[in-house]
């Protein structure tokens, strides 16, 4: 049994790694014990995002690629899969979890229903607080919902979590656009907490960007995911991220015949992870490095898109569909509206230990502080923002 | 090449000294007959006597870590065969198999006419020994056979006697681990004329209760009862048993070792200790016969290493290296040492020492292990994205060096708990440090000061 082979290392390094630092051996020897409640607890005490987290987590770089066994020529602890174990024993098993009455007259907001929010929003439920989650999208989860690989992560089970965080007594407020309310939402909450995450696909900025076929790989994802859309016969996807990725294996299950990916720089510049990268090569997924893109040829819709090497050469790929992934734009509108929030490179600027920005009413986390990393962070940042909300509104306001 | 054939109390021969014990893996003649096809030495026949009934649900086990039957506990009886017929099958085996020892275990009431009964009718089938099962601790006990005999000296010294009156063949006497000296059964089993000693029998054991159920293991109709353990776990309980026995100048006679041995390395364990011979259940319960392969093969090799050309020539090798703790040497120190080129960073030696030993295994900038661990708790850490960081991850997997713990010698007592949880083979090492102090035992040392 993979449980018991975990060492039980002490401060271990696995835990160090997490972000949230999850208890990783207790919750294994739990495992092994057969006291999966407690272990599922534990995971939760942590991260409440702890069933995403087990699917979604890129656990060679963190807990697994920290794990002791891989200095002993052993395979590290399959942390990720005996974590999925607990959550879904805990989710089969009327999920729910402790908290404080609400007896505080504080009321905190927060904006976006991804992770960061919602473990924002739970933390400060454990500790009194009411929370109301806002989102404009009509379901809540954020990237979690409408962006990660739908072989990862299902958007019904992003949203058992989202049910859990919603039994825990935090209000949800969906399809509001908080950008027109922001003042409104200043008035009536005494903390705020900004978990907006990134804002759509940055714009390449080329001819030929208007025509149908055109999609923004967070747009194509999320139609996919949450409702059915055409795909392309032949699709190129701009840019070799996560994202990328996600978007090509996407098209790749919907039924696309030839996909290719375009990149600017070479596949050792890549910045997608290794694991992501194998997907897609098994996917038969065909790679041009080196490659810039100039334009995109079409009449009624998108046709070809021609690119050049840096010699110069250049070349048209036959194509119906062309899907950019070249990273996140942000949301610096909206941030410009939060009055008194120091924003740096589109980033919201915090104390990392407490969440805390400029403007001490507002607090932030997730990818609109950390530029984009990955659940597990937002998740991170959303509990310590939690306990900081919490702590200096004791401090603050009695 | 090592030679494992063995003469048992100077009668009995066989090829080799692995005999299968009293126990479901003799119960038959079938059985011993392709166990000794499969290479077993000799066989101890499941205890003969009146036919009993058996209940159903009759085993149950200690698991360790995913690894089954490190103990095993039963409630079985003797066996629940016709005399006739399995006195008939030993006669077969004898007939085909005259080189290997077939050994009847014999258990009857206690009537001096019973056990010369079955002792003539066993030597009749062509027994070559008998073993007077004095050690069964559950059901045969509570009417007043089994261990309930050999819980008495008296009364163990008296039924062998009378066995010893009519015995032809060599008479082993199988002692139970259930009594608080075991030199005193095994001194009245000599007074009685024994001829040898088997050790040991099981030990009275609940090895567990469903946790739903409320039901002790093994569940017999909603009830269970204590049974005998056996297995891995009683090889030391077994060992220590054997040495009393061994060294006990009353007692002075040949022994088959029983008790948890699974393969060579514990054979050998026990014939270090002065067995002549040893007697496997669990592990052909566990195994089936074919282990006894790699056990003539493993120990063969192992004697040609050591340059042992017979068992003789080790036996019993071990017994002087065992006194009484008062003639060990004081003056010896030995203290632990950490190779930090092979530690993996666990830190369990760490936790080991500050909570288990003596705290004196230290992790620079540290004063305590809760200091070290809170430390690592307020470190803020993230997903590591090169195209945010701006450096590529490392890939290398050393150890961080603040993670190597190191070892306060002078503080250190040699306890060896480091070196036994440390998970990496010749990690940690216990080496010996120069007292300058010649070697004196606490007996010694009260006398100098006298
Ligand atoms: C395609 C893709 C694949 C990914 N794959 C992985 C993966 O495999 N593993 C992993 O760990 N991470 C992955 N990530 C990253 C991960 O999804 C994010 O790091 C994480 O979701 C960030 O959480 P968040 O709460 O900060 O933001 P988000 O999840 O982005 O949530 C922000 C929310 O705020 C709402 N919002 C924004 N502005 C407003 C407004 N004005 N009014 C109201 N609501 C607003 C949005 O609608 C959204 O719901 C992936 C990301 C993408 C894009
Ligand atoms: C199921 C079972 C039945 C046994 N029956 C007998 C028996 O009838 N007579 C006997 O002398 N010992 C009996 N034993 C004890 C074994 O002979 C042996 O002494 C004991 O199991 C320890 O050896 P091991 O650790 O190799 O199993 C039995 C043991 C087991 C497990
Ligand atoms: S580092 Fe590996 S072995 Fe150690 S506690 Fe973590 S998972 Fe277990
Ligand atoms: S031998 Fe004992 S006292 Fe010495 S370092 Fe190891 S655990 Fe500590
Ligand atoms: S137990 Fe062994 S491997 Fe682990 S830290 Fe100590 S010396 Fe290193």
């Amino acid at each position: 049994m993979e449980a018991s082979r975990c060492l039980f290392c002490f401060d271990a390094p696995c835990t160090a790694a997490c972000p949230t630092h999850i208890d990783v051996p207790r919750f294994i020897k739990k495992i092994a014990t057969g006291n999966l409640r407690g272990s599922a607890l534990t995971i939760l005490d942590s991260n409440l995002l702890g069933l995403s987290c087990s699917r979604v987590c890129p656990v060679d770089v963190l807990c697994e690629g920290a794990c002791v066994m891989h200095r002993y020529n052993k395979q590290p602890i399959e942390i990720g899969r005996l974590q999925r174990a607990a959550m879904d024993w805990f989710y089969a098993h009327n999920p729910s979890l402790p908290v404080a009455p609400e007896n505080r007259a504080k009321r905190v907001a927060c904006i976006g229903a991804g992770p960061a929010s919602l473990a924002c929003a739970a933390e400060l439920r454990r500790r009194g607080y009411p929370a109301v989650i806002f989102d404009r999208n009509p379901l809540p989860g954020g990237l979690n919902t409408y962006g990660i690989a739908e072989y990862k992560l299902r958007p019904p089970d992003s949203l058992k979590e989202v049910e859990l965080v919603r039994s825990m007594g935090v209000e949800f407020r969906l399809g509001v656009e908080a950008f027109a309310k922001i003042e409104a939402i200043e008035c009536e909450f005494d903390a705020i907490f900004l978990g907006i995450g990134l804002g759509p696909t940055h714009r390449l900025g080329i001819p030929g960007e208007d025509l149908p076929g055109f999609i923004d790989a967070l747009r194509f994802i999320a139609d996919y995911k949450t409702s059915s859309i055409p795909v392309g016969r032949r699709v190129v996807v701009i840019g070799a991220g996560n994202t990328a990725i996600d978007a090509a294996t996407a098209a790749k299950r919907l039924g696309a015949q030839e996909i290719h990916i375009v990149y600017r720089r070479g596949e050792a510049e890549m910045p997608a992870f290794e694991y992501e990268y194998e997907i897609a090569k098994l996917d038969g997924i065909v790679f041009h490095w080196w490659t810039q893109v100039k334009r995109i040829h079409g009449s009624e819709s998108v046709e070809s898109i021609e690119c050049a090497r840096p010699d110069g050469t250049i070349f048209n790929l036959a194509c119906d569909m062309v899907i950019p992934a070249i990273g996140q734009s942000r949301l610096v509108d909206f941030l410009a509206r939060c009055r008194g929030v120091e924003v740096r490179e589109g980033r919201v600027v915090i104390n990392r230990e407490t969440g805390q920005t400029e403007n001490r009413k507002y607090f932030a986390g997730g990818d609109c502080v950390n530029g984009g990393r990955e659940v597990v962070d937002a998740a991170a940042d959303g509990k310590r923002a939690g306990i900081g909300i919490a702590q200096w509104l004791e401090a603050d306001h009695g | 090449m090592a030679d494992l054939s063995t003469l048992f109390a100077g009668r009995i021969r066989c090829p080799n000294p692995f005999w299968l014990a009293s126990g479901p893996p003799a119960n038959c003649g079938d059985q011993v007959m392709r166990a000794f096809d499969a290479g077993w030495g000799g066989a101890v026949w499941k205890t003969l006597g009146e036919p009993i009934v058996n209940v159903s649900s009759r085993y149950s086990s200690v698991d360790l870590n995913g690894q089954r039957m490190m103990g095993l506990n039963n409630i079985e009886l003797i066996t629940d065969r016709p005399l006739d017929v399995n006195l008939r099958e030993i006669g077969e085996v004898k007939k085909r198999y005259p080189h290997h020892a077939v050994i009847a275990s014999l258990m009857v009431e206690s009537r001096r006419e019973a056990w010369h009964e079955i002792v003539r009718r066993s030597e009749d089938a062509g027994a070559d020994g008998l073993e007077l099962n004095f050690g069964c601790p559950h059901g045969m006990s509570e009417r007043g056979m089994g261990s309930a005999v050999g819980q008495v000296p008296e009364y163990c010294a008296m039924i062998t006697e009378w066995v010893k009156e009519v015995a032809r063949t060599p008479v082993l006497v199988k002692l139970t681990p259930n009594i608080t000296d075991i030199r005193r059964v095994a001194r009245a089993a000599r007074k009685g004329g024994a001829d040898g000693l088997s050790a040991i029998n099981t030990i009275n054991s609940i090895t567990g209760i469903d946790l739903d159920t409320f039901i002790p293991r093994p569940n017999v109709d909603g009830l269970s009862a204590h049974g005998g353990y056996c297995g891995p776990a009683v090889k030391p309980i077994a060992l220590h048993m054997v040495q009393q026995i061994a060294v006990d100048p009353e007692v002075g006679l040949p022994v088959s070792g029983i008790g948890g041995i699974s393969g060579w390395r514990e054979a050998a364990e026990f014939l270090l200790l002065g067995c002549q011979s040893v007697q496997l259940c669990t592990a052909p319960m566990h195994w089936g016969f074919r282990i006894v392969e790699d056990m003539i093969d493993g120990l063969k090799n192992w004697m040609d290493e050591k340059g042992f050309r017979t068992v003789e020539d080790f036996r019993g090798l071990s017994l002087p290296r065992i006194q009484d703790w008062k003639d060990l040497n004081l003056n010896y120190k030995i203290v632990a040492r950490i190779d930090p080129d092979t530690c993996i960073g666990c830190d369990l030696c760490y936790i080991a020492c500050w909570d288990g030993a003596h705290q004196c295994i230290h992790i620079d900038g540290h004063a305590s292990p809760e200091s070290f661990a809170e430390a690592s708790r307020r470190r803020i850490a993230t997903t590591p994205i090169p195209k945010l960081d701006g450096v590529a991850e490392n890939g290398s997997h050393k150890t961080p060096p603040e993670r190597i713990p190191c070892v306060d010698e002078d503080e250190c007592v040699g306890c060896n708990l480091c070196w036994l949880v440390c998970p990496v083979e010749d990690c940690i090492s216990m080496e010996r440090v120069e007292t300058g102090l010649p070697a004196q035992s606490w007996e010694q040392r009260m006398e100098s000061k006298c």
